[in-house]
């Protein structure tokens, strides 16, 4: 489903890559964990996937479609859930959806029942008509993932979906995800929560400074590695214990 | 176009939901032609109808200070004050208390009588001598000066204006000298009236004016088209903060991830705030017309022209559209695009002749004043309200401030291409 060859992204000015000759391939219906600490390069991959950065050399296809040749068609095979909130504060639960949805084409009654059907399922119906700056953080990422998949994508981009939620938003966000794992979505998907990716994905690849480092199914990872009980102990021990602070 | 119906009813909601700023939008353009028009009309006002104090020190104490007394005093402008000392009075116009003090030197009626006489004695023994080598009769008198002390803090043009009427007064009395000295040299009776000393070349102000539809400008017709424009022009501040801030709220990024081109992001934008720069003046034009006359301000006539008037609001509305989306495109930081925008609205103001006439300015700065969207548009309302011209003659600058909009459009798409460019 996604095919990545030698991509690599080096930041004008900066002297390290920041991904460096990244091979990787994506299944079908996978459920897909890139984990790393911070400035490992899971951004910059997730964000040149997405058509939002440049990639210095290297390309890669999703469905067998690339940007330069397929841009409106793999933008509408998408959805991206950006890191970032992205959504327009003054406007309602609804209103937001509503435009996101109509620049996928969606319209009409059946845009409108989209939109209700999915707040419902996320628990946010009783607020379709609440205007976003007055949501809790939990509120505004669920939203902020109905907006990436109002047209149904065959390959959903999550960059760290549960960052500053609580638990009980976190679990239905993860849960809803597997949902559309299970209706056929493909799901690659970047996160600091390790346990959560270890029971969410199906594979996961560690990446650090800009090249992955191990990857597998969790279970085998943590298998291969003598002593090691779960995905924290092979994070570690593969990107150290240093502190990974940049500016 | 469903896509750009969707962006333009999200910029309305938008721009709805900010009742304080959508408030401010309309309001204060209104509020900034008001208190333009009434300062300027008030200004037009104080110089003919009240008069400005001046001072006059009078050494002379002739004939010739009187009647520089009684013409200033004739005069609707002045109210004079009379001192004896000029130091006094030369520290009350320095300390801003008068704006004006006028020194009358000491002799200037004996002298001035002196001179004349002499040369018209001259004259008449010239014309009445039978030799031609007559010498000159020339004047050890050495010239009369009136001196005019100026407060530091009146203008330039002020200072002009005093001057000019100065000057002309004085030669009306030396020219009524020389007339009164060639009468008392050619006859003995006082009364008999040789010349006549009324002006023989006067002028007319006429407003070029076709018969039917005459045209007599006031501050309101020149007030409403330059301010409304630069009102037009000042909406490239919301819609470059509203861009900025699509950028900074991520929502921008999530746009771009989205089959969606940026062509339709900025229609939606370029609908939504091309209306409000319409309204806008509707509002202006409403004010004109409407409540000006209730303040005291002259009416705005937009008998027979609406149409016109519209019609090149919705250019210049465009071109500034297309500045906002410009400025919107490449500044990332409200404080790279609010203080840019309104710096740069007034200099295009400036150049586009808003506050000084574009003939009055330097020839280098009239040829940039070709190049500032606002001139054409100004030129274009102009024309309009104050030379009455047809569609036809409306077209070149409607052309510029179209192209204006298309090159600044373009611009934008071409930059946010390249910049983001996969």
């Amino acid at each position: 489903m996604i095919q990545i060859t030698q991509l690599s992204k080096k930041y004008k000015g900066a002297e390290d890559y920041s991904v460096h000759n990244l091979d990787l391939a994506i299944q079908e219906k996978e459920v897909f964990g890139l984990l790393g600490p911070n400035g490992a390069g899971k951004t910059t991959l997730i964000s040149m996937l997405s058509s939002l950065l440049k990639p210095t050399s290297g390309s890669f296809s999703i469905d067998g479609l690339t940007y330069h040749k397929n841009n409106a068609q793999l933008k509408q095979l998408i959805g991206i859930v950006p890191q970032e909130y992205a959504l327009y504060p003054s406007l309602t639960a609804y209103e937001n959806l509503h435009y996101f949805g109509s620049m996928y084409g969606l319209k009409g009654n059946s845009l409108k029942e989209n939109i209700q059907q999915h707040l419902e399922t996320l628990g946010l119906s009783q607020f379709t008509h609440k205007k976003i700056a007055n949501f809790s953080g939990g509120m505004k990422r669920r939203i902020n993932l109905i907006a990436s998949i109002l047209h149904k994508p065959k390959v959903l981009f999550l960059d760290e979906p549960t960052v500053g939620v609580d638990v009980q938003s976190k679990n239905v966000i993860i849960d809803y995800l597997k949902q559309l794992n299970t209706d056929g979505t493909t799901i690659l998907y970047t996160s600091h929560h390790l346990n959560e990716a270890e029971h969410f994905c199906t594979r996961v690849a560690i990446i650090d400074l800009g090249k992955i480092v191990c990857k597998g199914k969790p279970a085998e990872l943590i298998a291969q590695q003598k002593g090691a009980k779960n995905l924290e102990e092979i994070f570690l021990s593969q990107t150290g214990k240093a502190l990974r602070d940049y500016a | 176009m469903h896509k750009l119906w969707a962006s333009t009813y999200k910029e309305l909601l938008l721009l709805t939901r900010d009742l304080g700023g959508l408030a401010i939008l309309f309001l204060m353009p209104l509020l900034l032609v008001i208190t333009i028009t009434t300062i300027q009309d008030g200004t037009f006002k104080t110089l003919i109808e009240s008069k400005i104090s001046i001072l006059l020190v009078d050494k002379d104490k002739g004939k010739v200070s009187e009647n520089i007394q009684k013409n200033l005093k004739g005069s609707e402008r002045f109210e004079i004050i009379l001192k004896s000392d000029e130091g006094e009075a030369k520290n009350l116009v320095q300390t801003g208390k008068y704006q004006l003090a006028i020194i009358i030197p000491e002799n200037l009626s004996n002298d001035l009588n002196l001179k004349i006489s002499e040369n018209v004695e001259g004259i008449l023994e010239k014309f009445g001598a039978k030799e031609e080598n007559i010498p000159l009769v020339k004047s050890k008198l050495k010239p009369k000066e009136i001196k005019l002390y100026f407060d530091p803090a009146t203008q330039f043009s002020f200072r002009n204006s005093i001057k000019s009427g100065i000057d002309q007064m004085v030669s009306k009395i030396e020219t009524q000298t020389i007339y009164k000295a060639f009468q008392e040299e050619l006859t003995d009776d006082p009364s008999e009236e040789i010349f006549d000393t009324e002006p023989f070349l006067t002028f007319t102000e006429i407003v070029p004016s076709e018969a039917e539809k005459e045209v007599i400008p006031n501050s309101t017709q020149h007030n409403i088209p330059a301010w409304t424009l630069f009102a037009i022009f000042f909406i490239i501040l919301p819609l470059s903060i509203n861009m900025v801030k699509e950028k900074n709220q991520g929502t921008l990024v999530r746009l771009r991830t989205n089959p969606v081109s940026y062509t339709t992001v900025l229609g939606g934008k370029t609908v939504i705030f091309l209306s409000v720069a319409l309204i806008q003046f509707a509002l202006m034009l409403l004010v004109g017309v409407y409540l000006f006359p209730l303040i005291g301000l002259p009416k705005l006539d937009v008998s027979g022209k609406l149409p016109l008037l519209f019609f090149v609001a919705f250019f210049a509305g465009l071109a500034a559209v297309g500045l906002g989306l410009l400025l919107g495109t490449i500044a990332k930081t409200q404080e790279q695009s609010a203080p840019f925008g309104a710096t740069f609205v007034v200099i295009l103001a400036a150049l586009g002749g808003v506050w000084v006439p574009v003939f009055a300015m330097p020839k280098f700065m009239q040829v940039l004043s070709n190049i500032s969207p606002m001139n054409w548009g100004l030129n274009a309302f102009y024309d309009v309200f104050l030379r009455n011209v047809a569609l036809k003659e409306l077209l070149p600058e409607i052309a510029l401030l179209f192209l204006f909009f298309v090159a600044t459009t373009v611009i934008s798409i071409i930059y946010n291409e390249r910049k983001n460019a996969v």
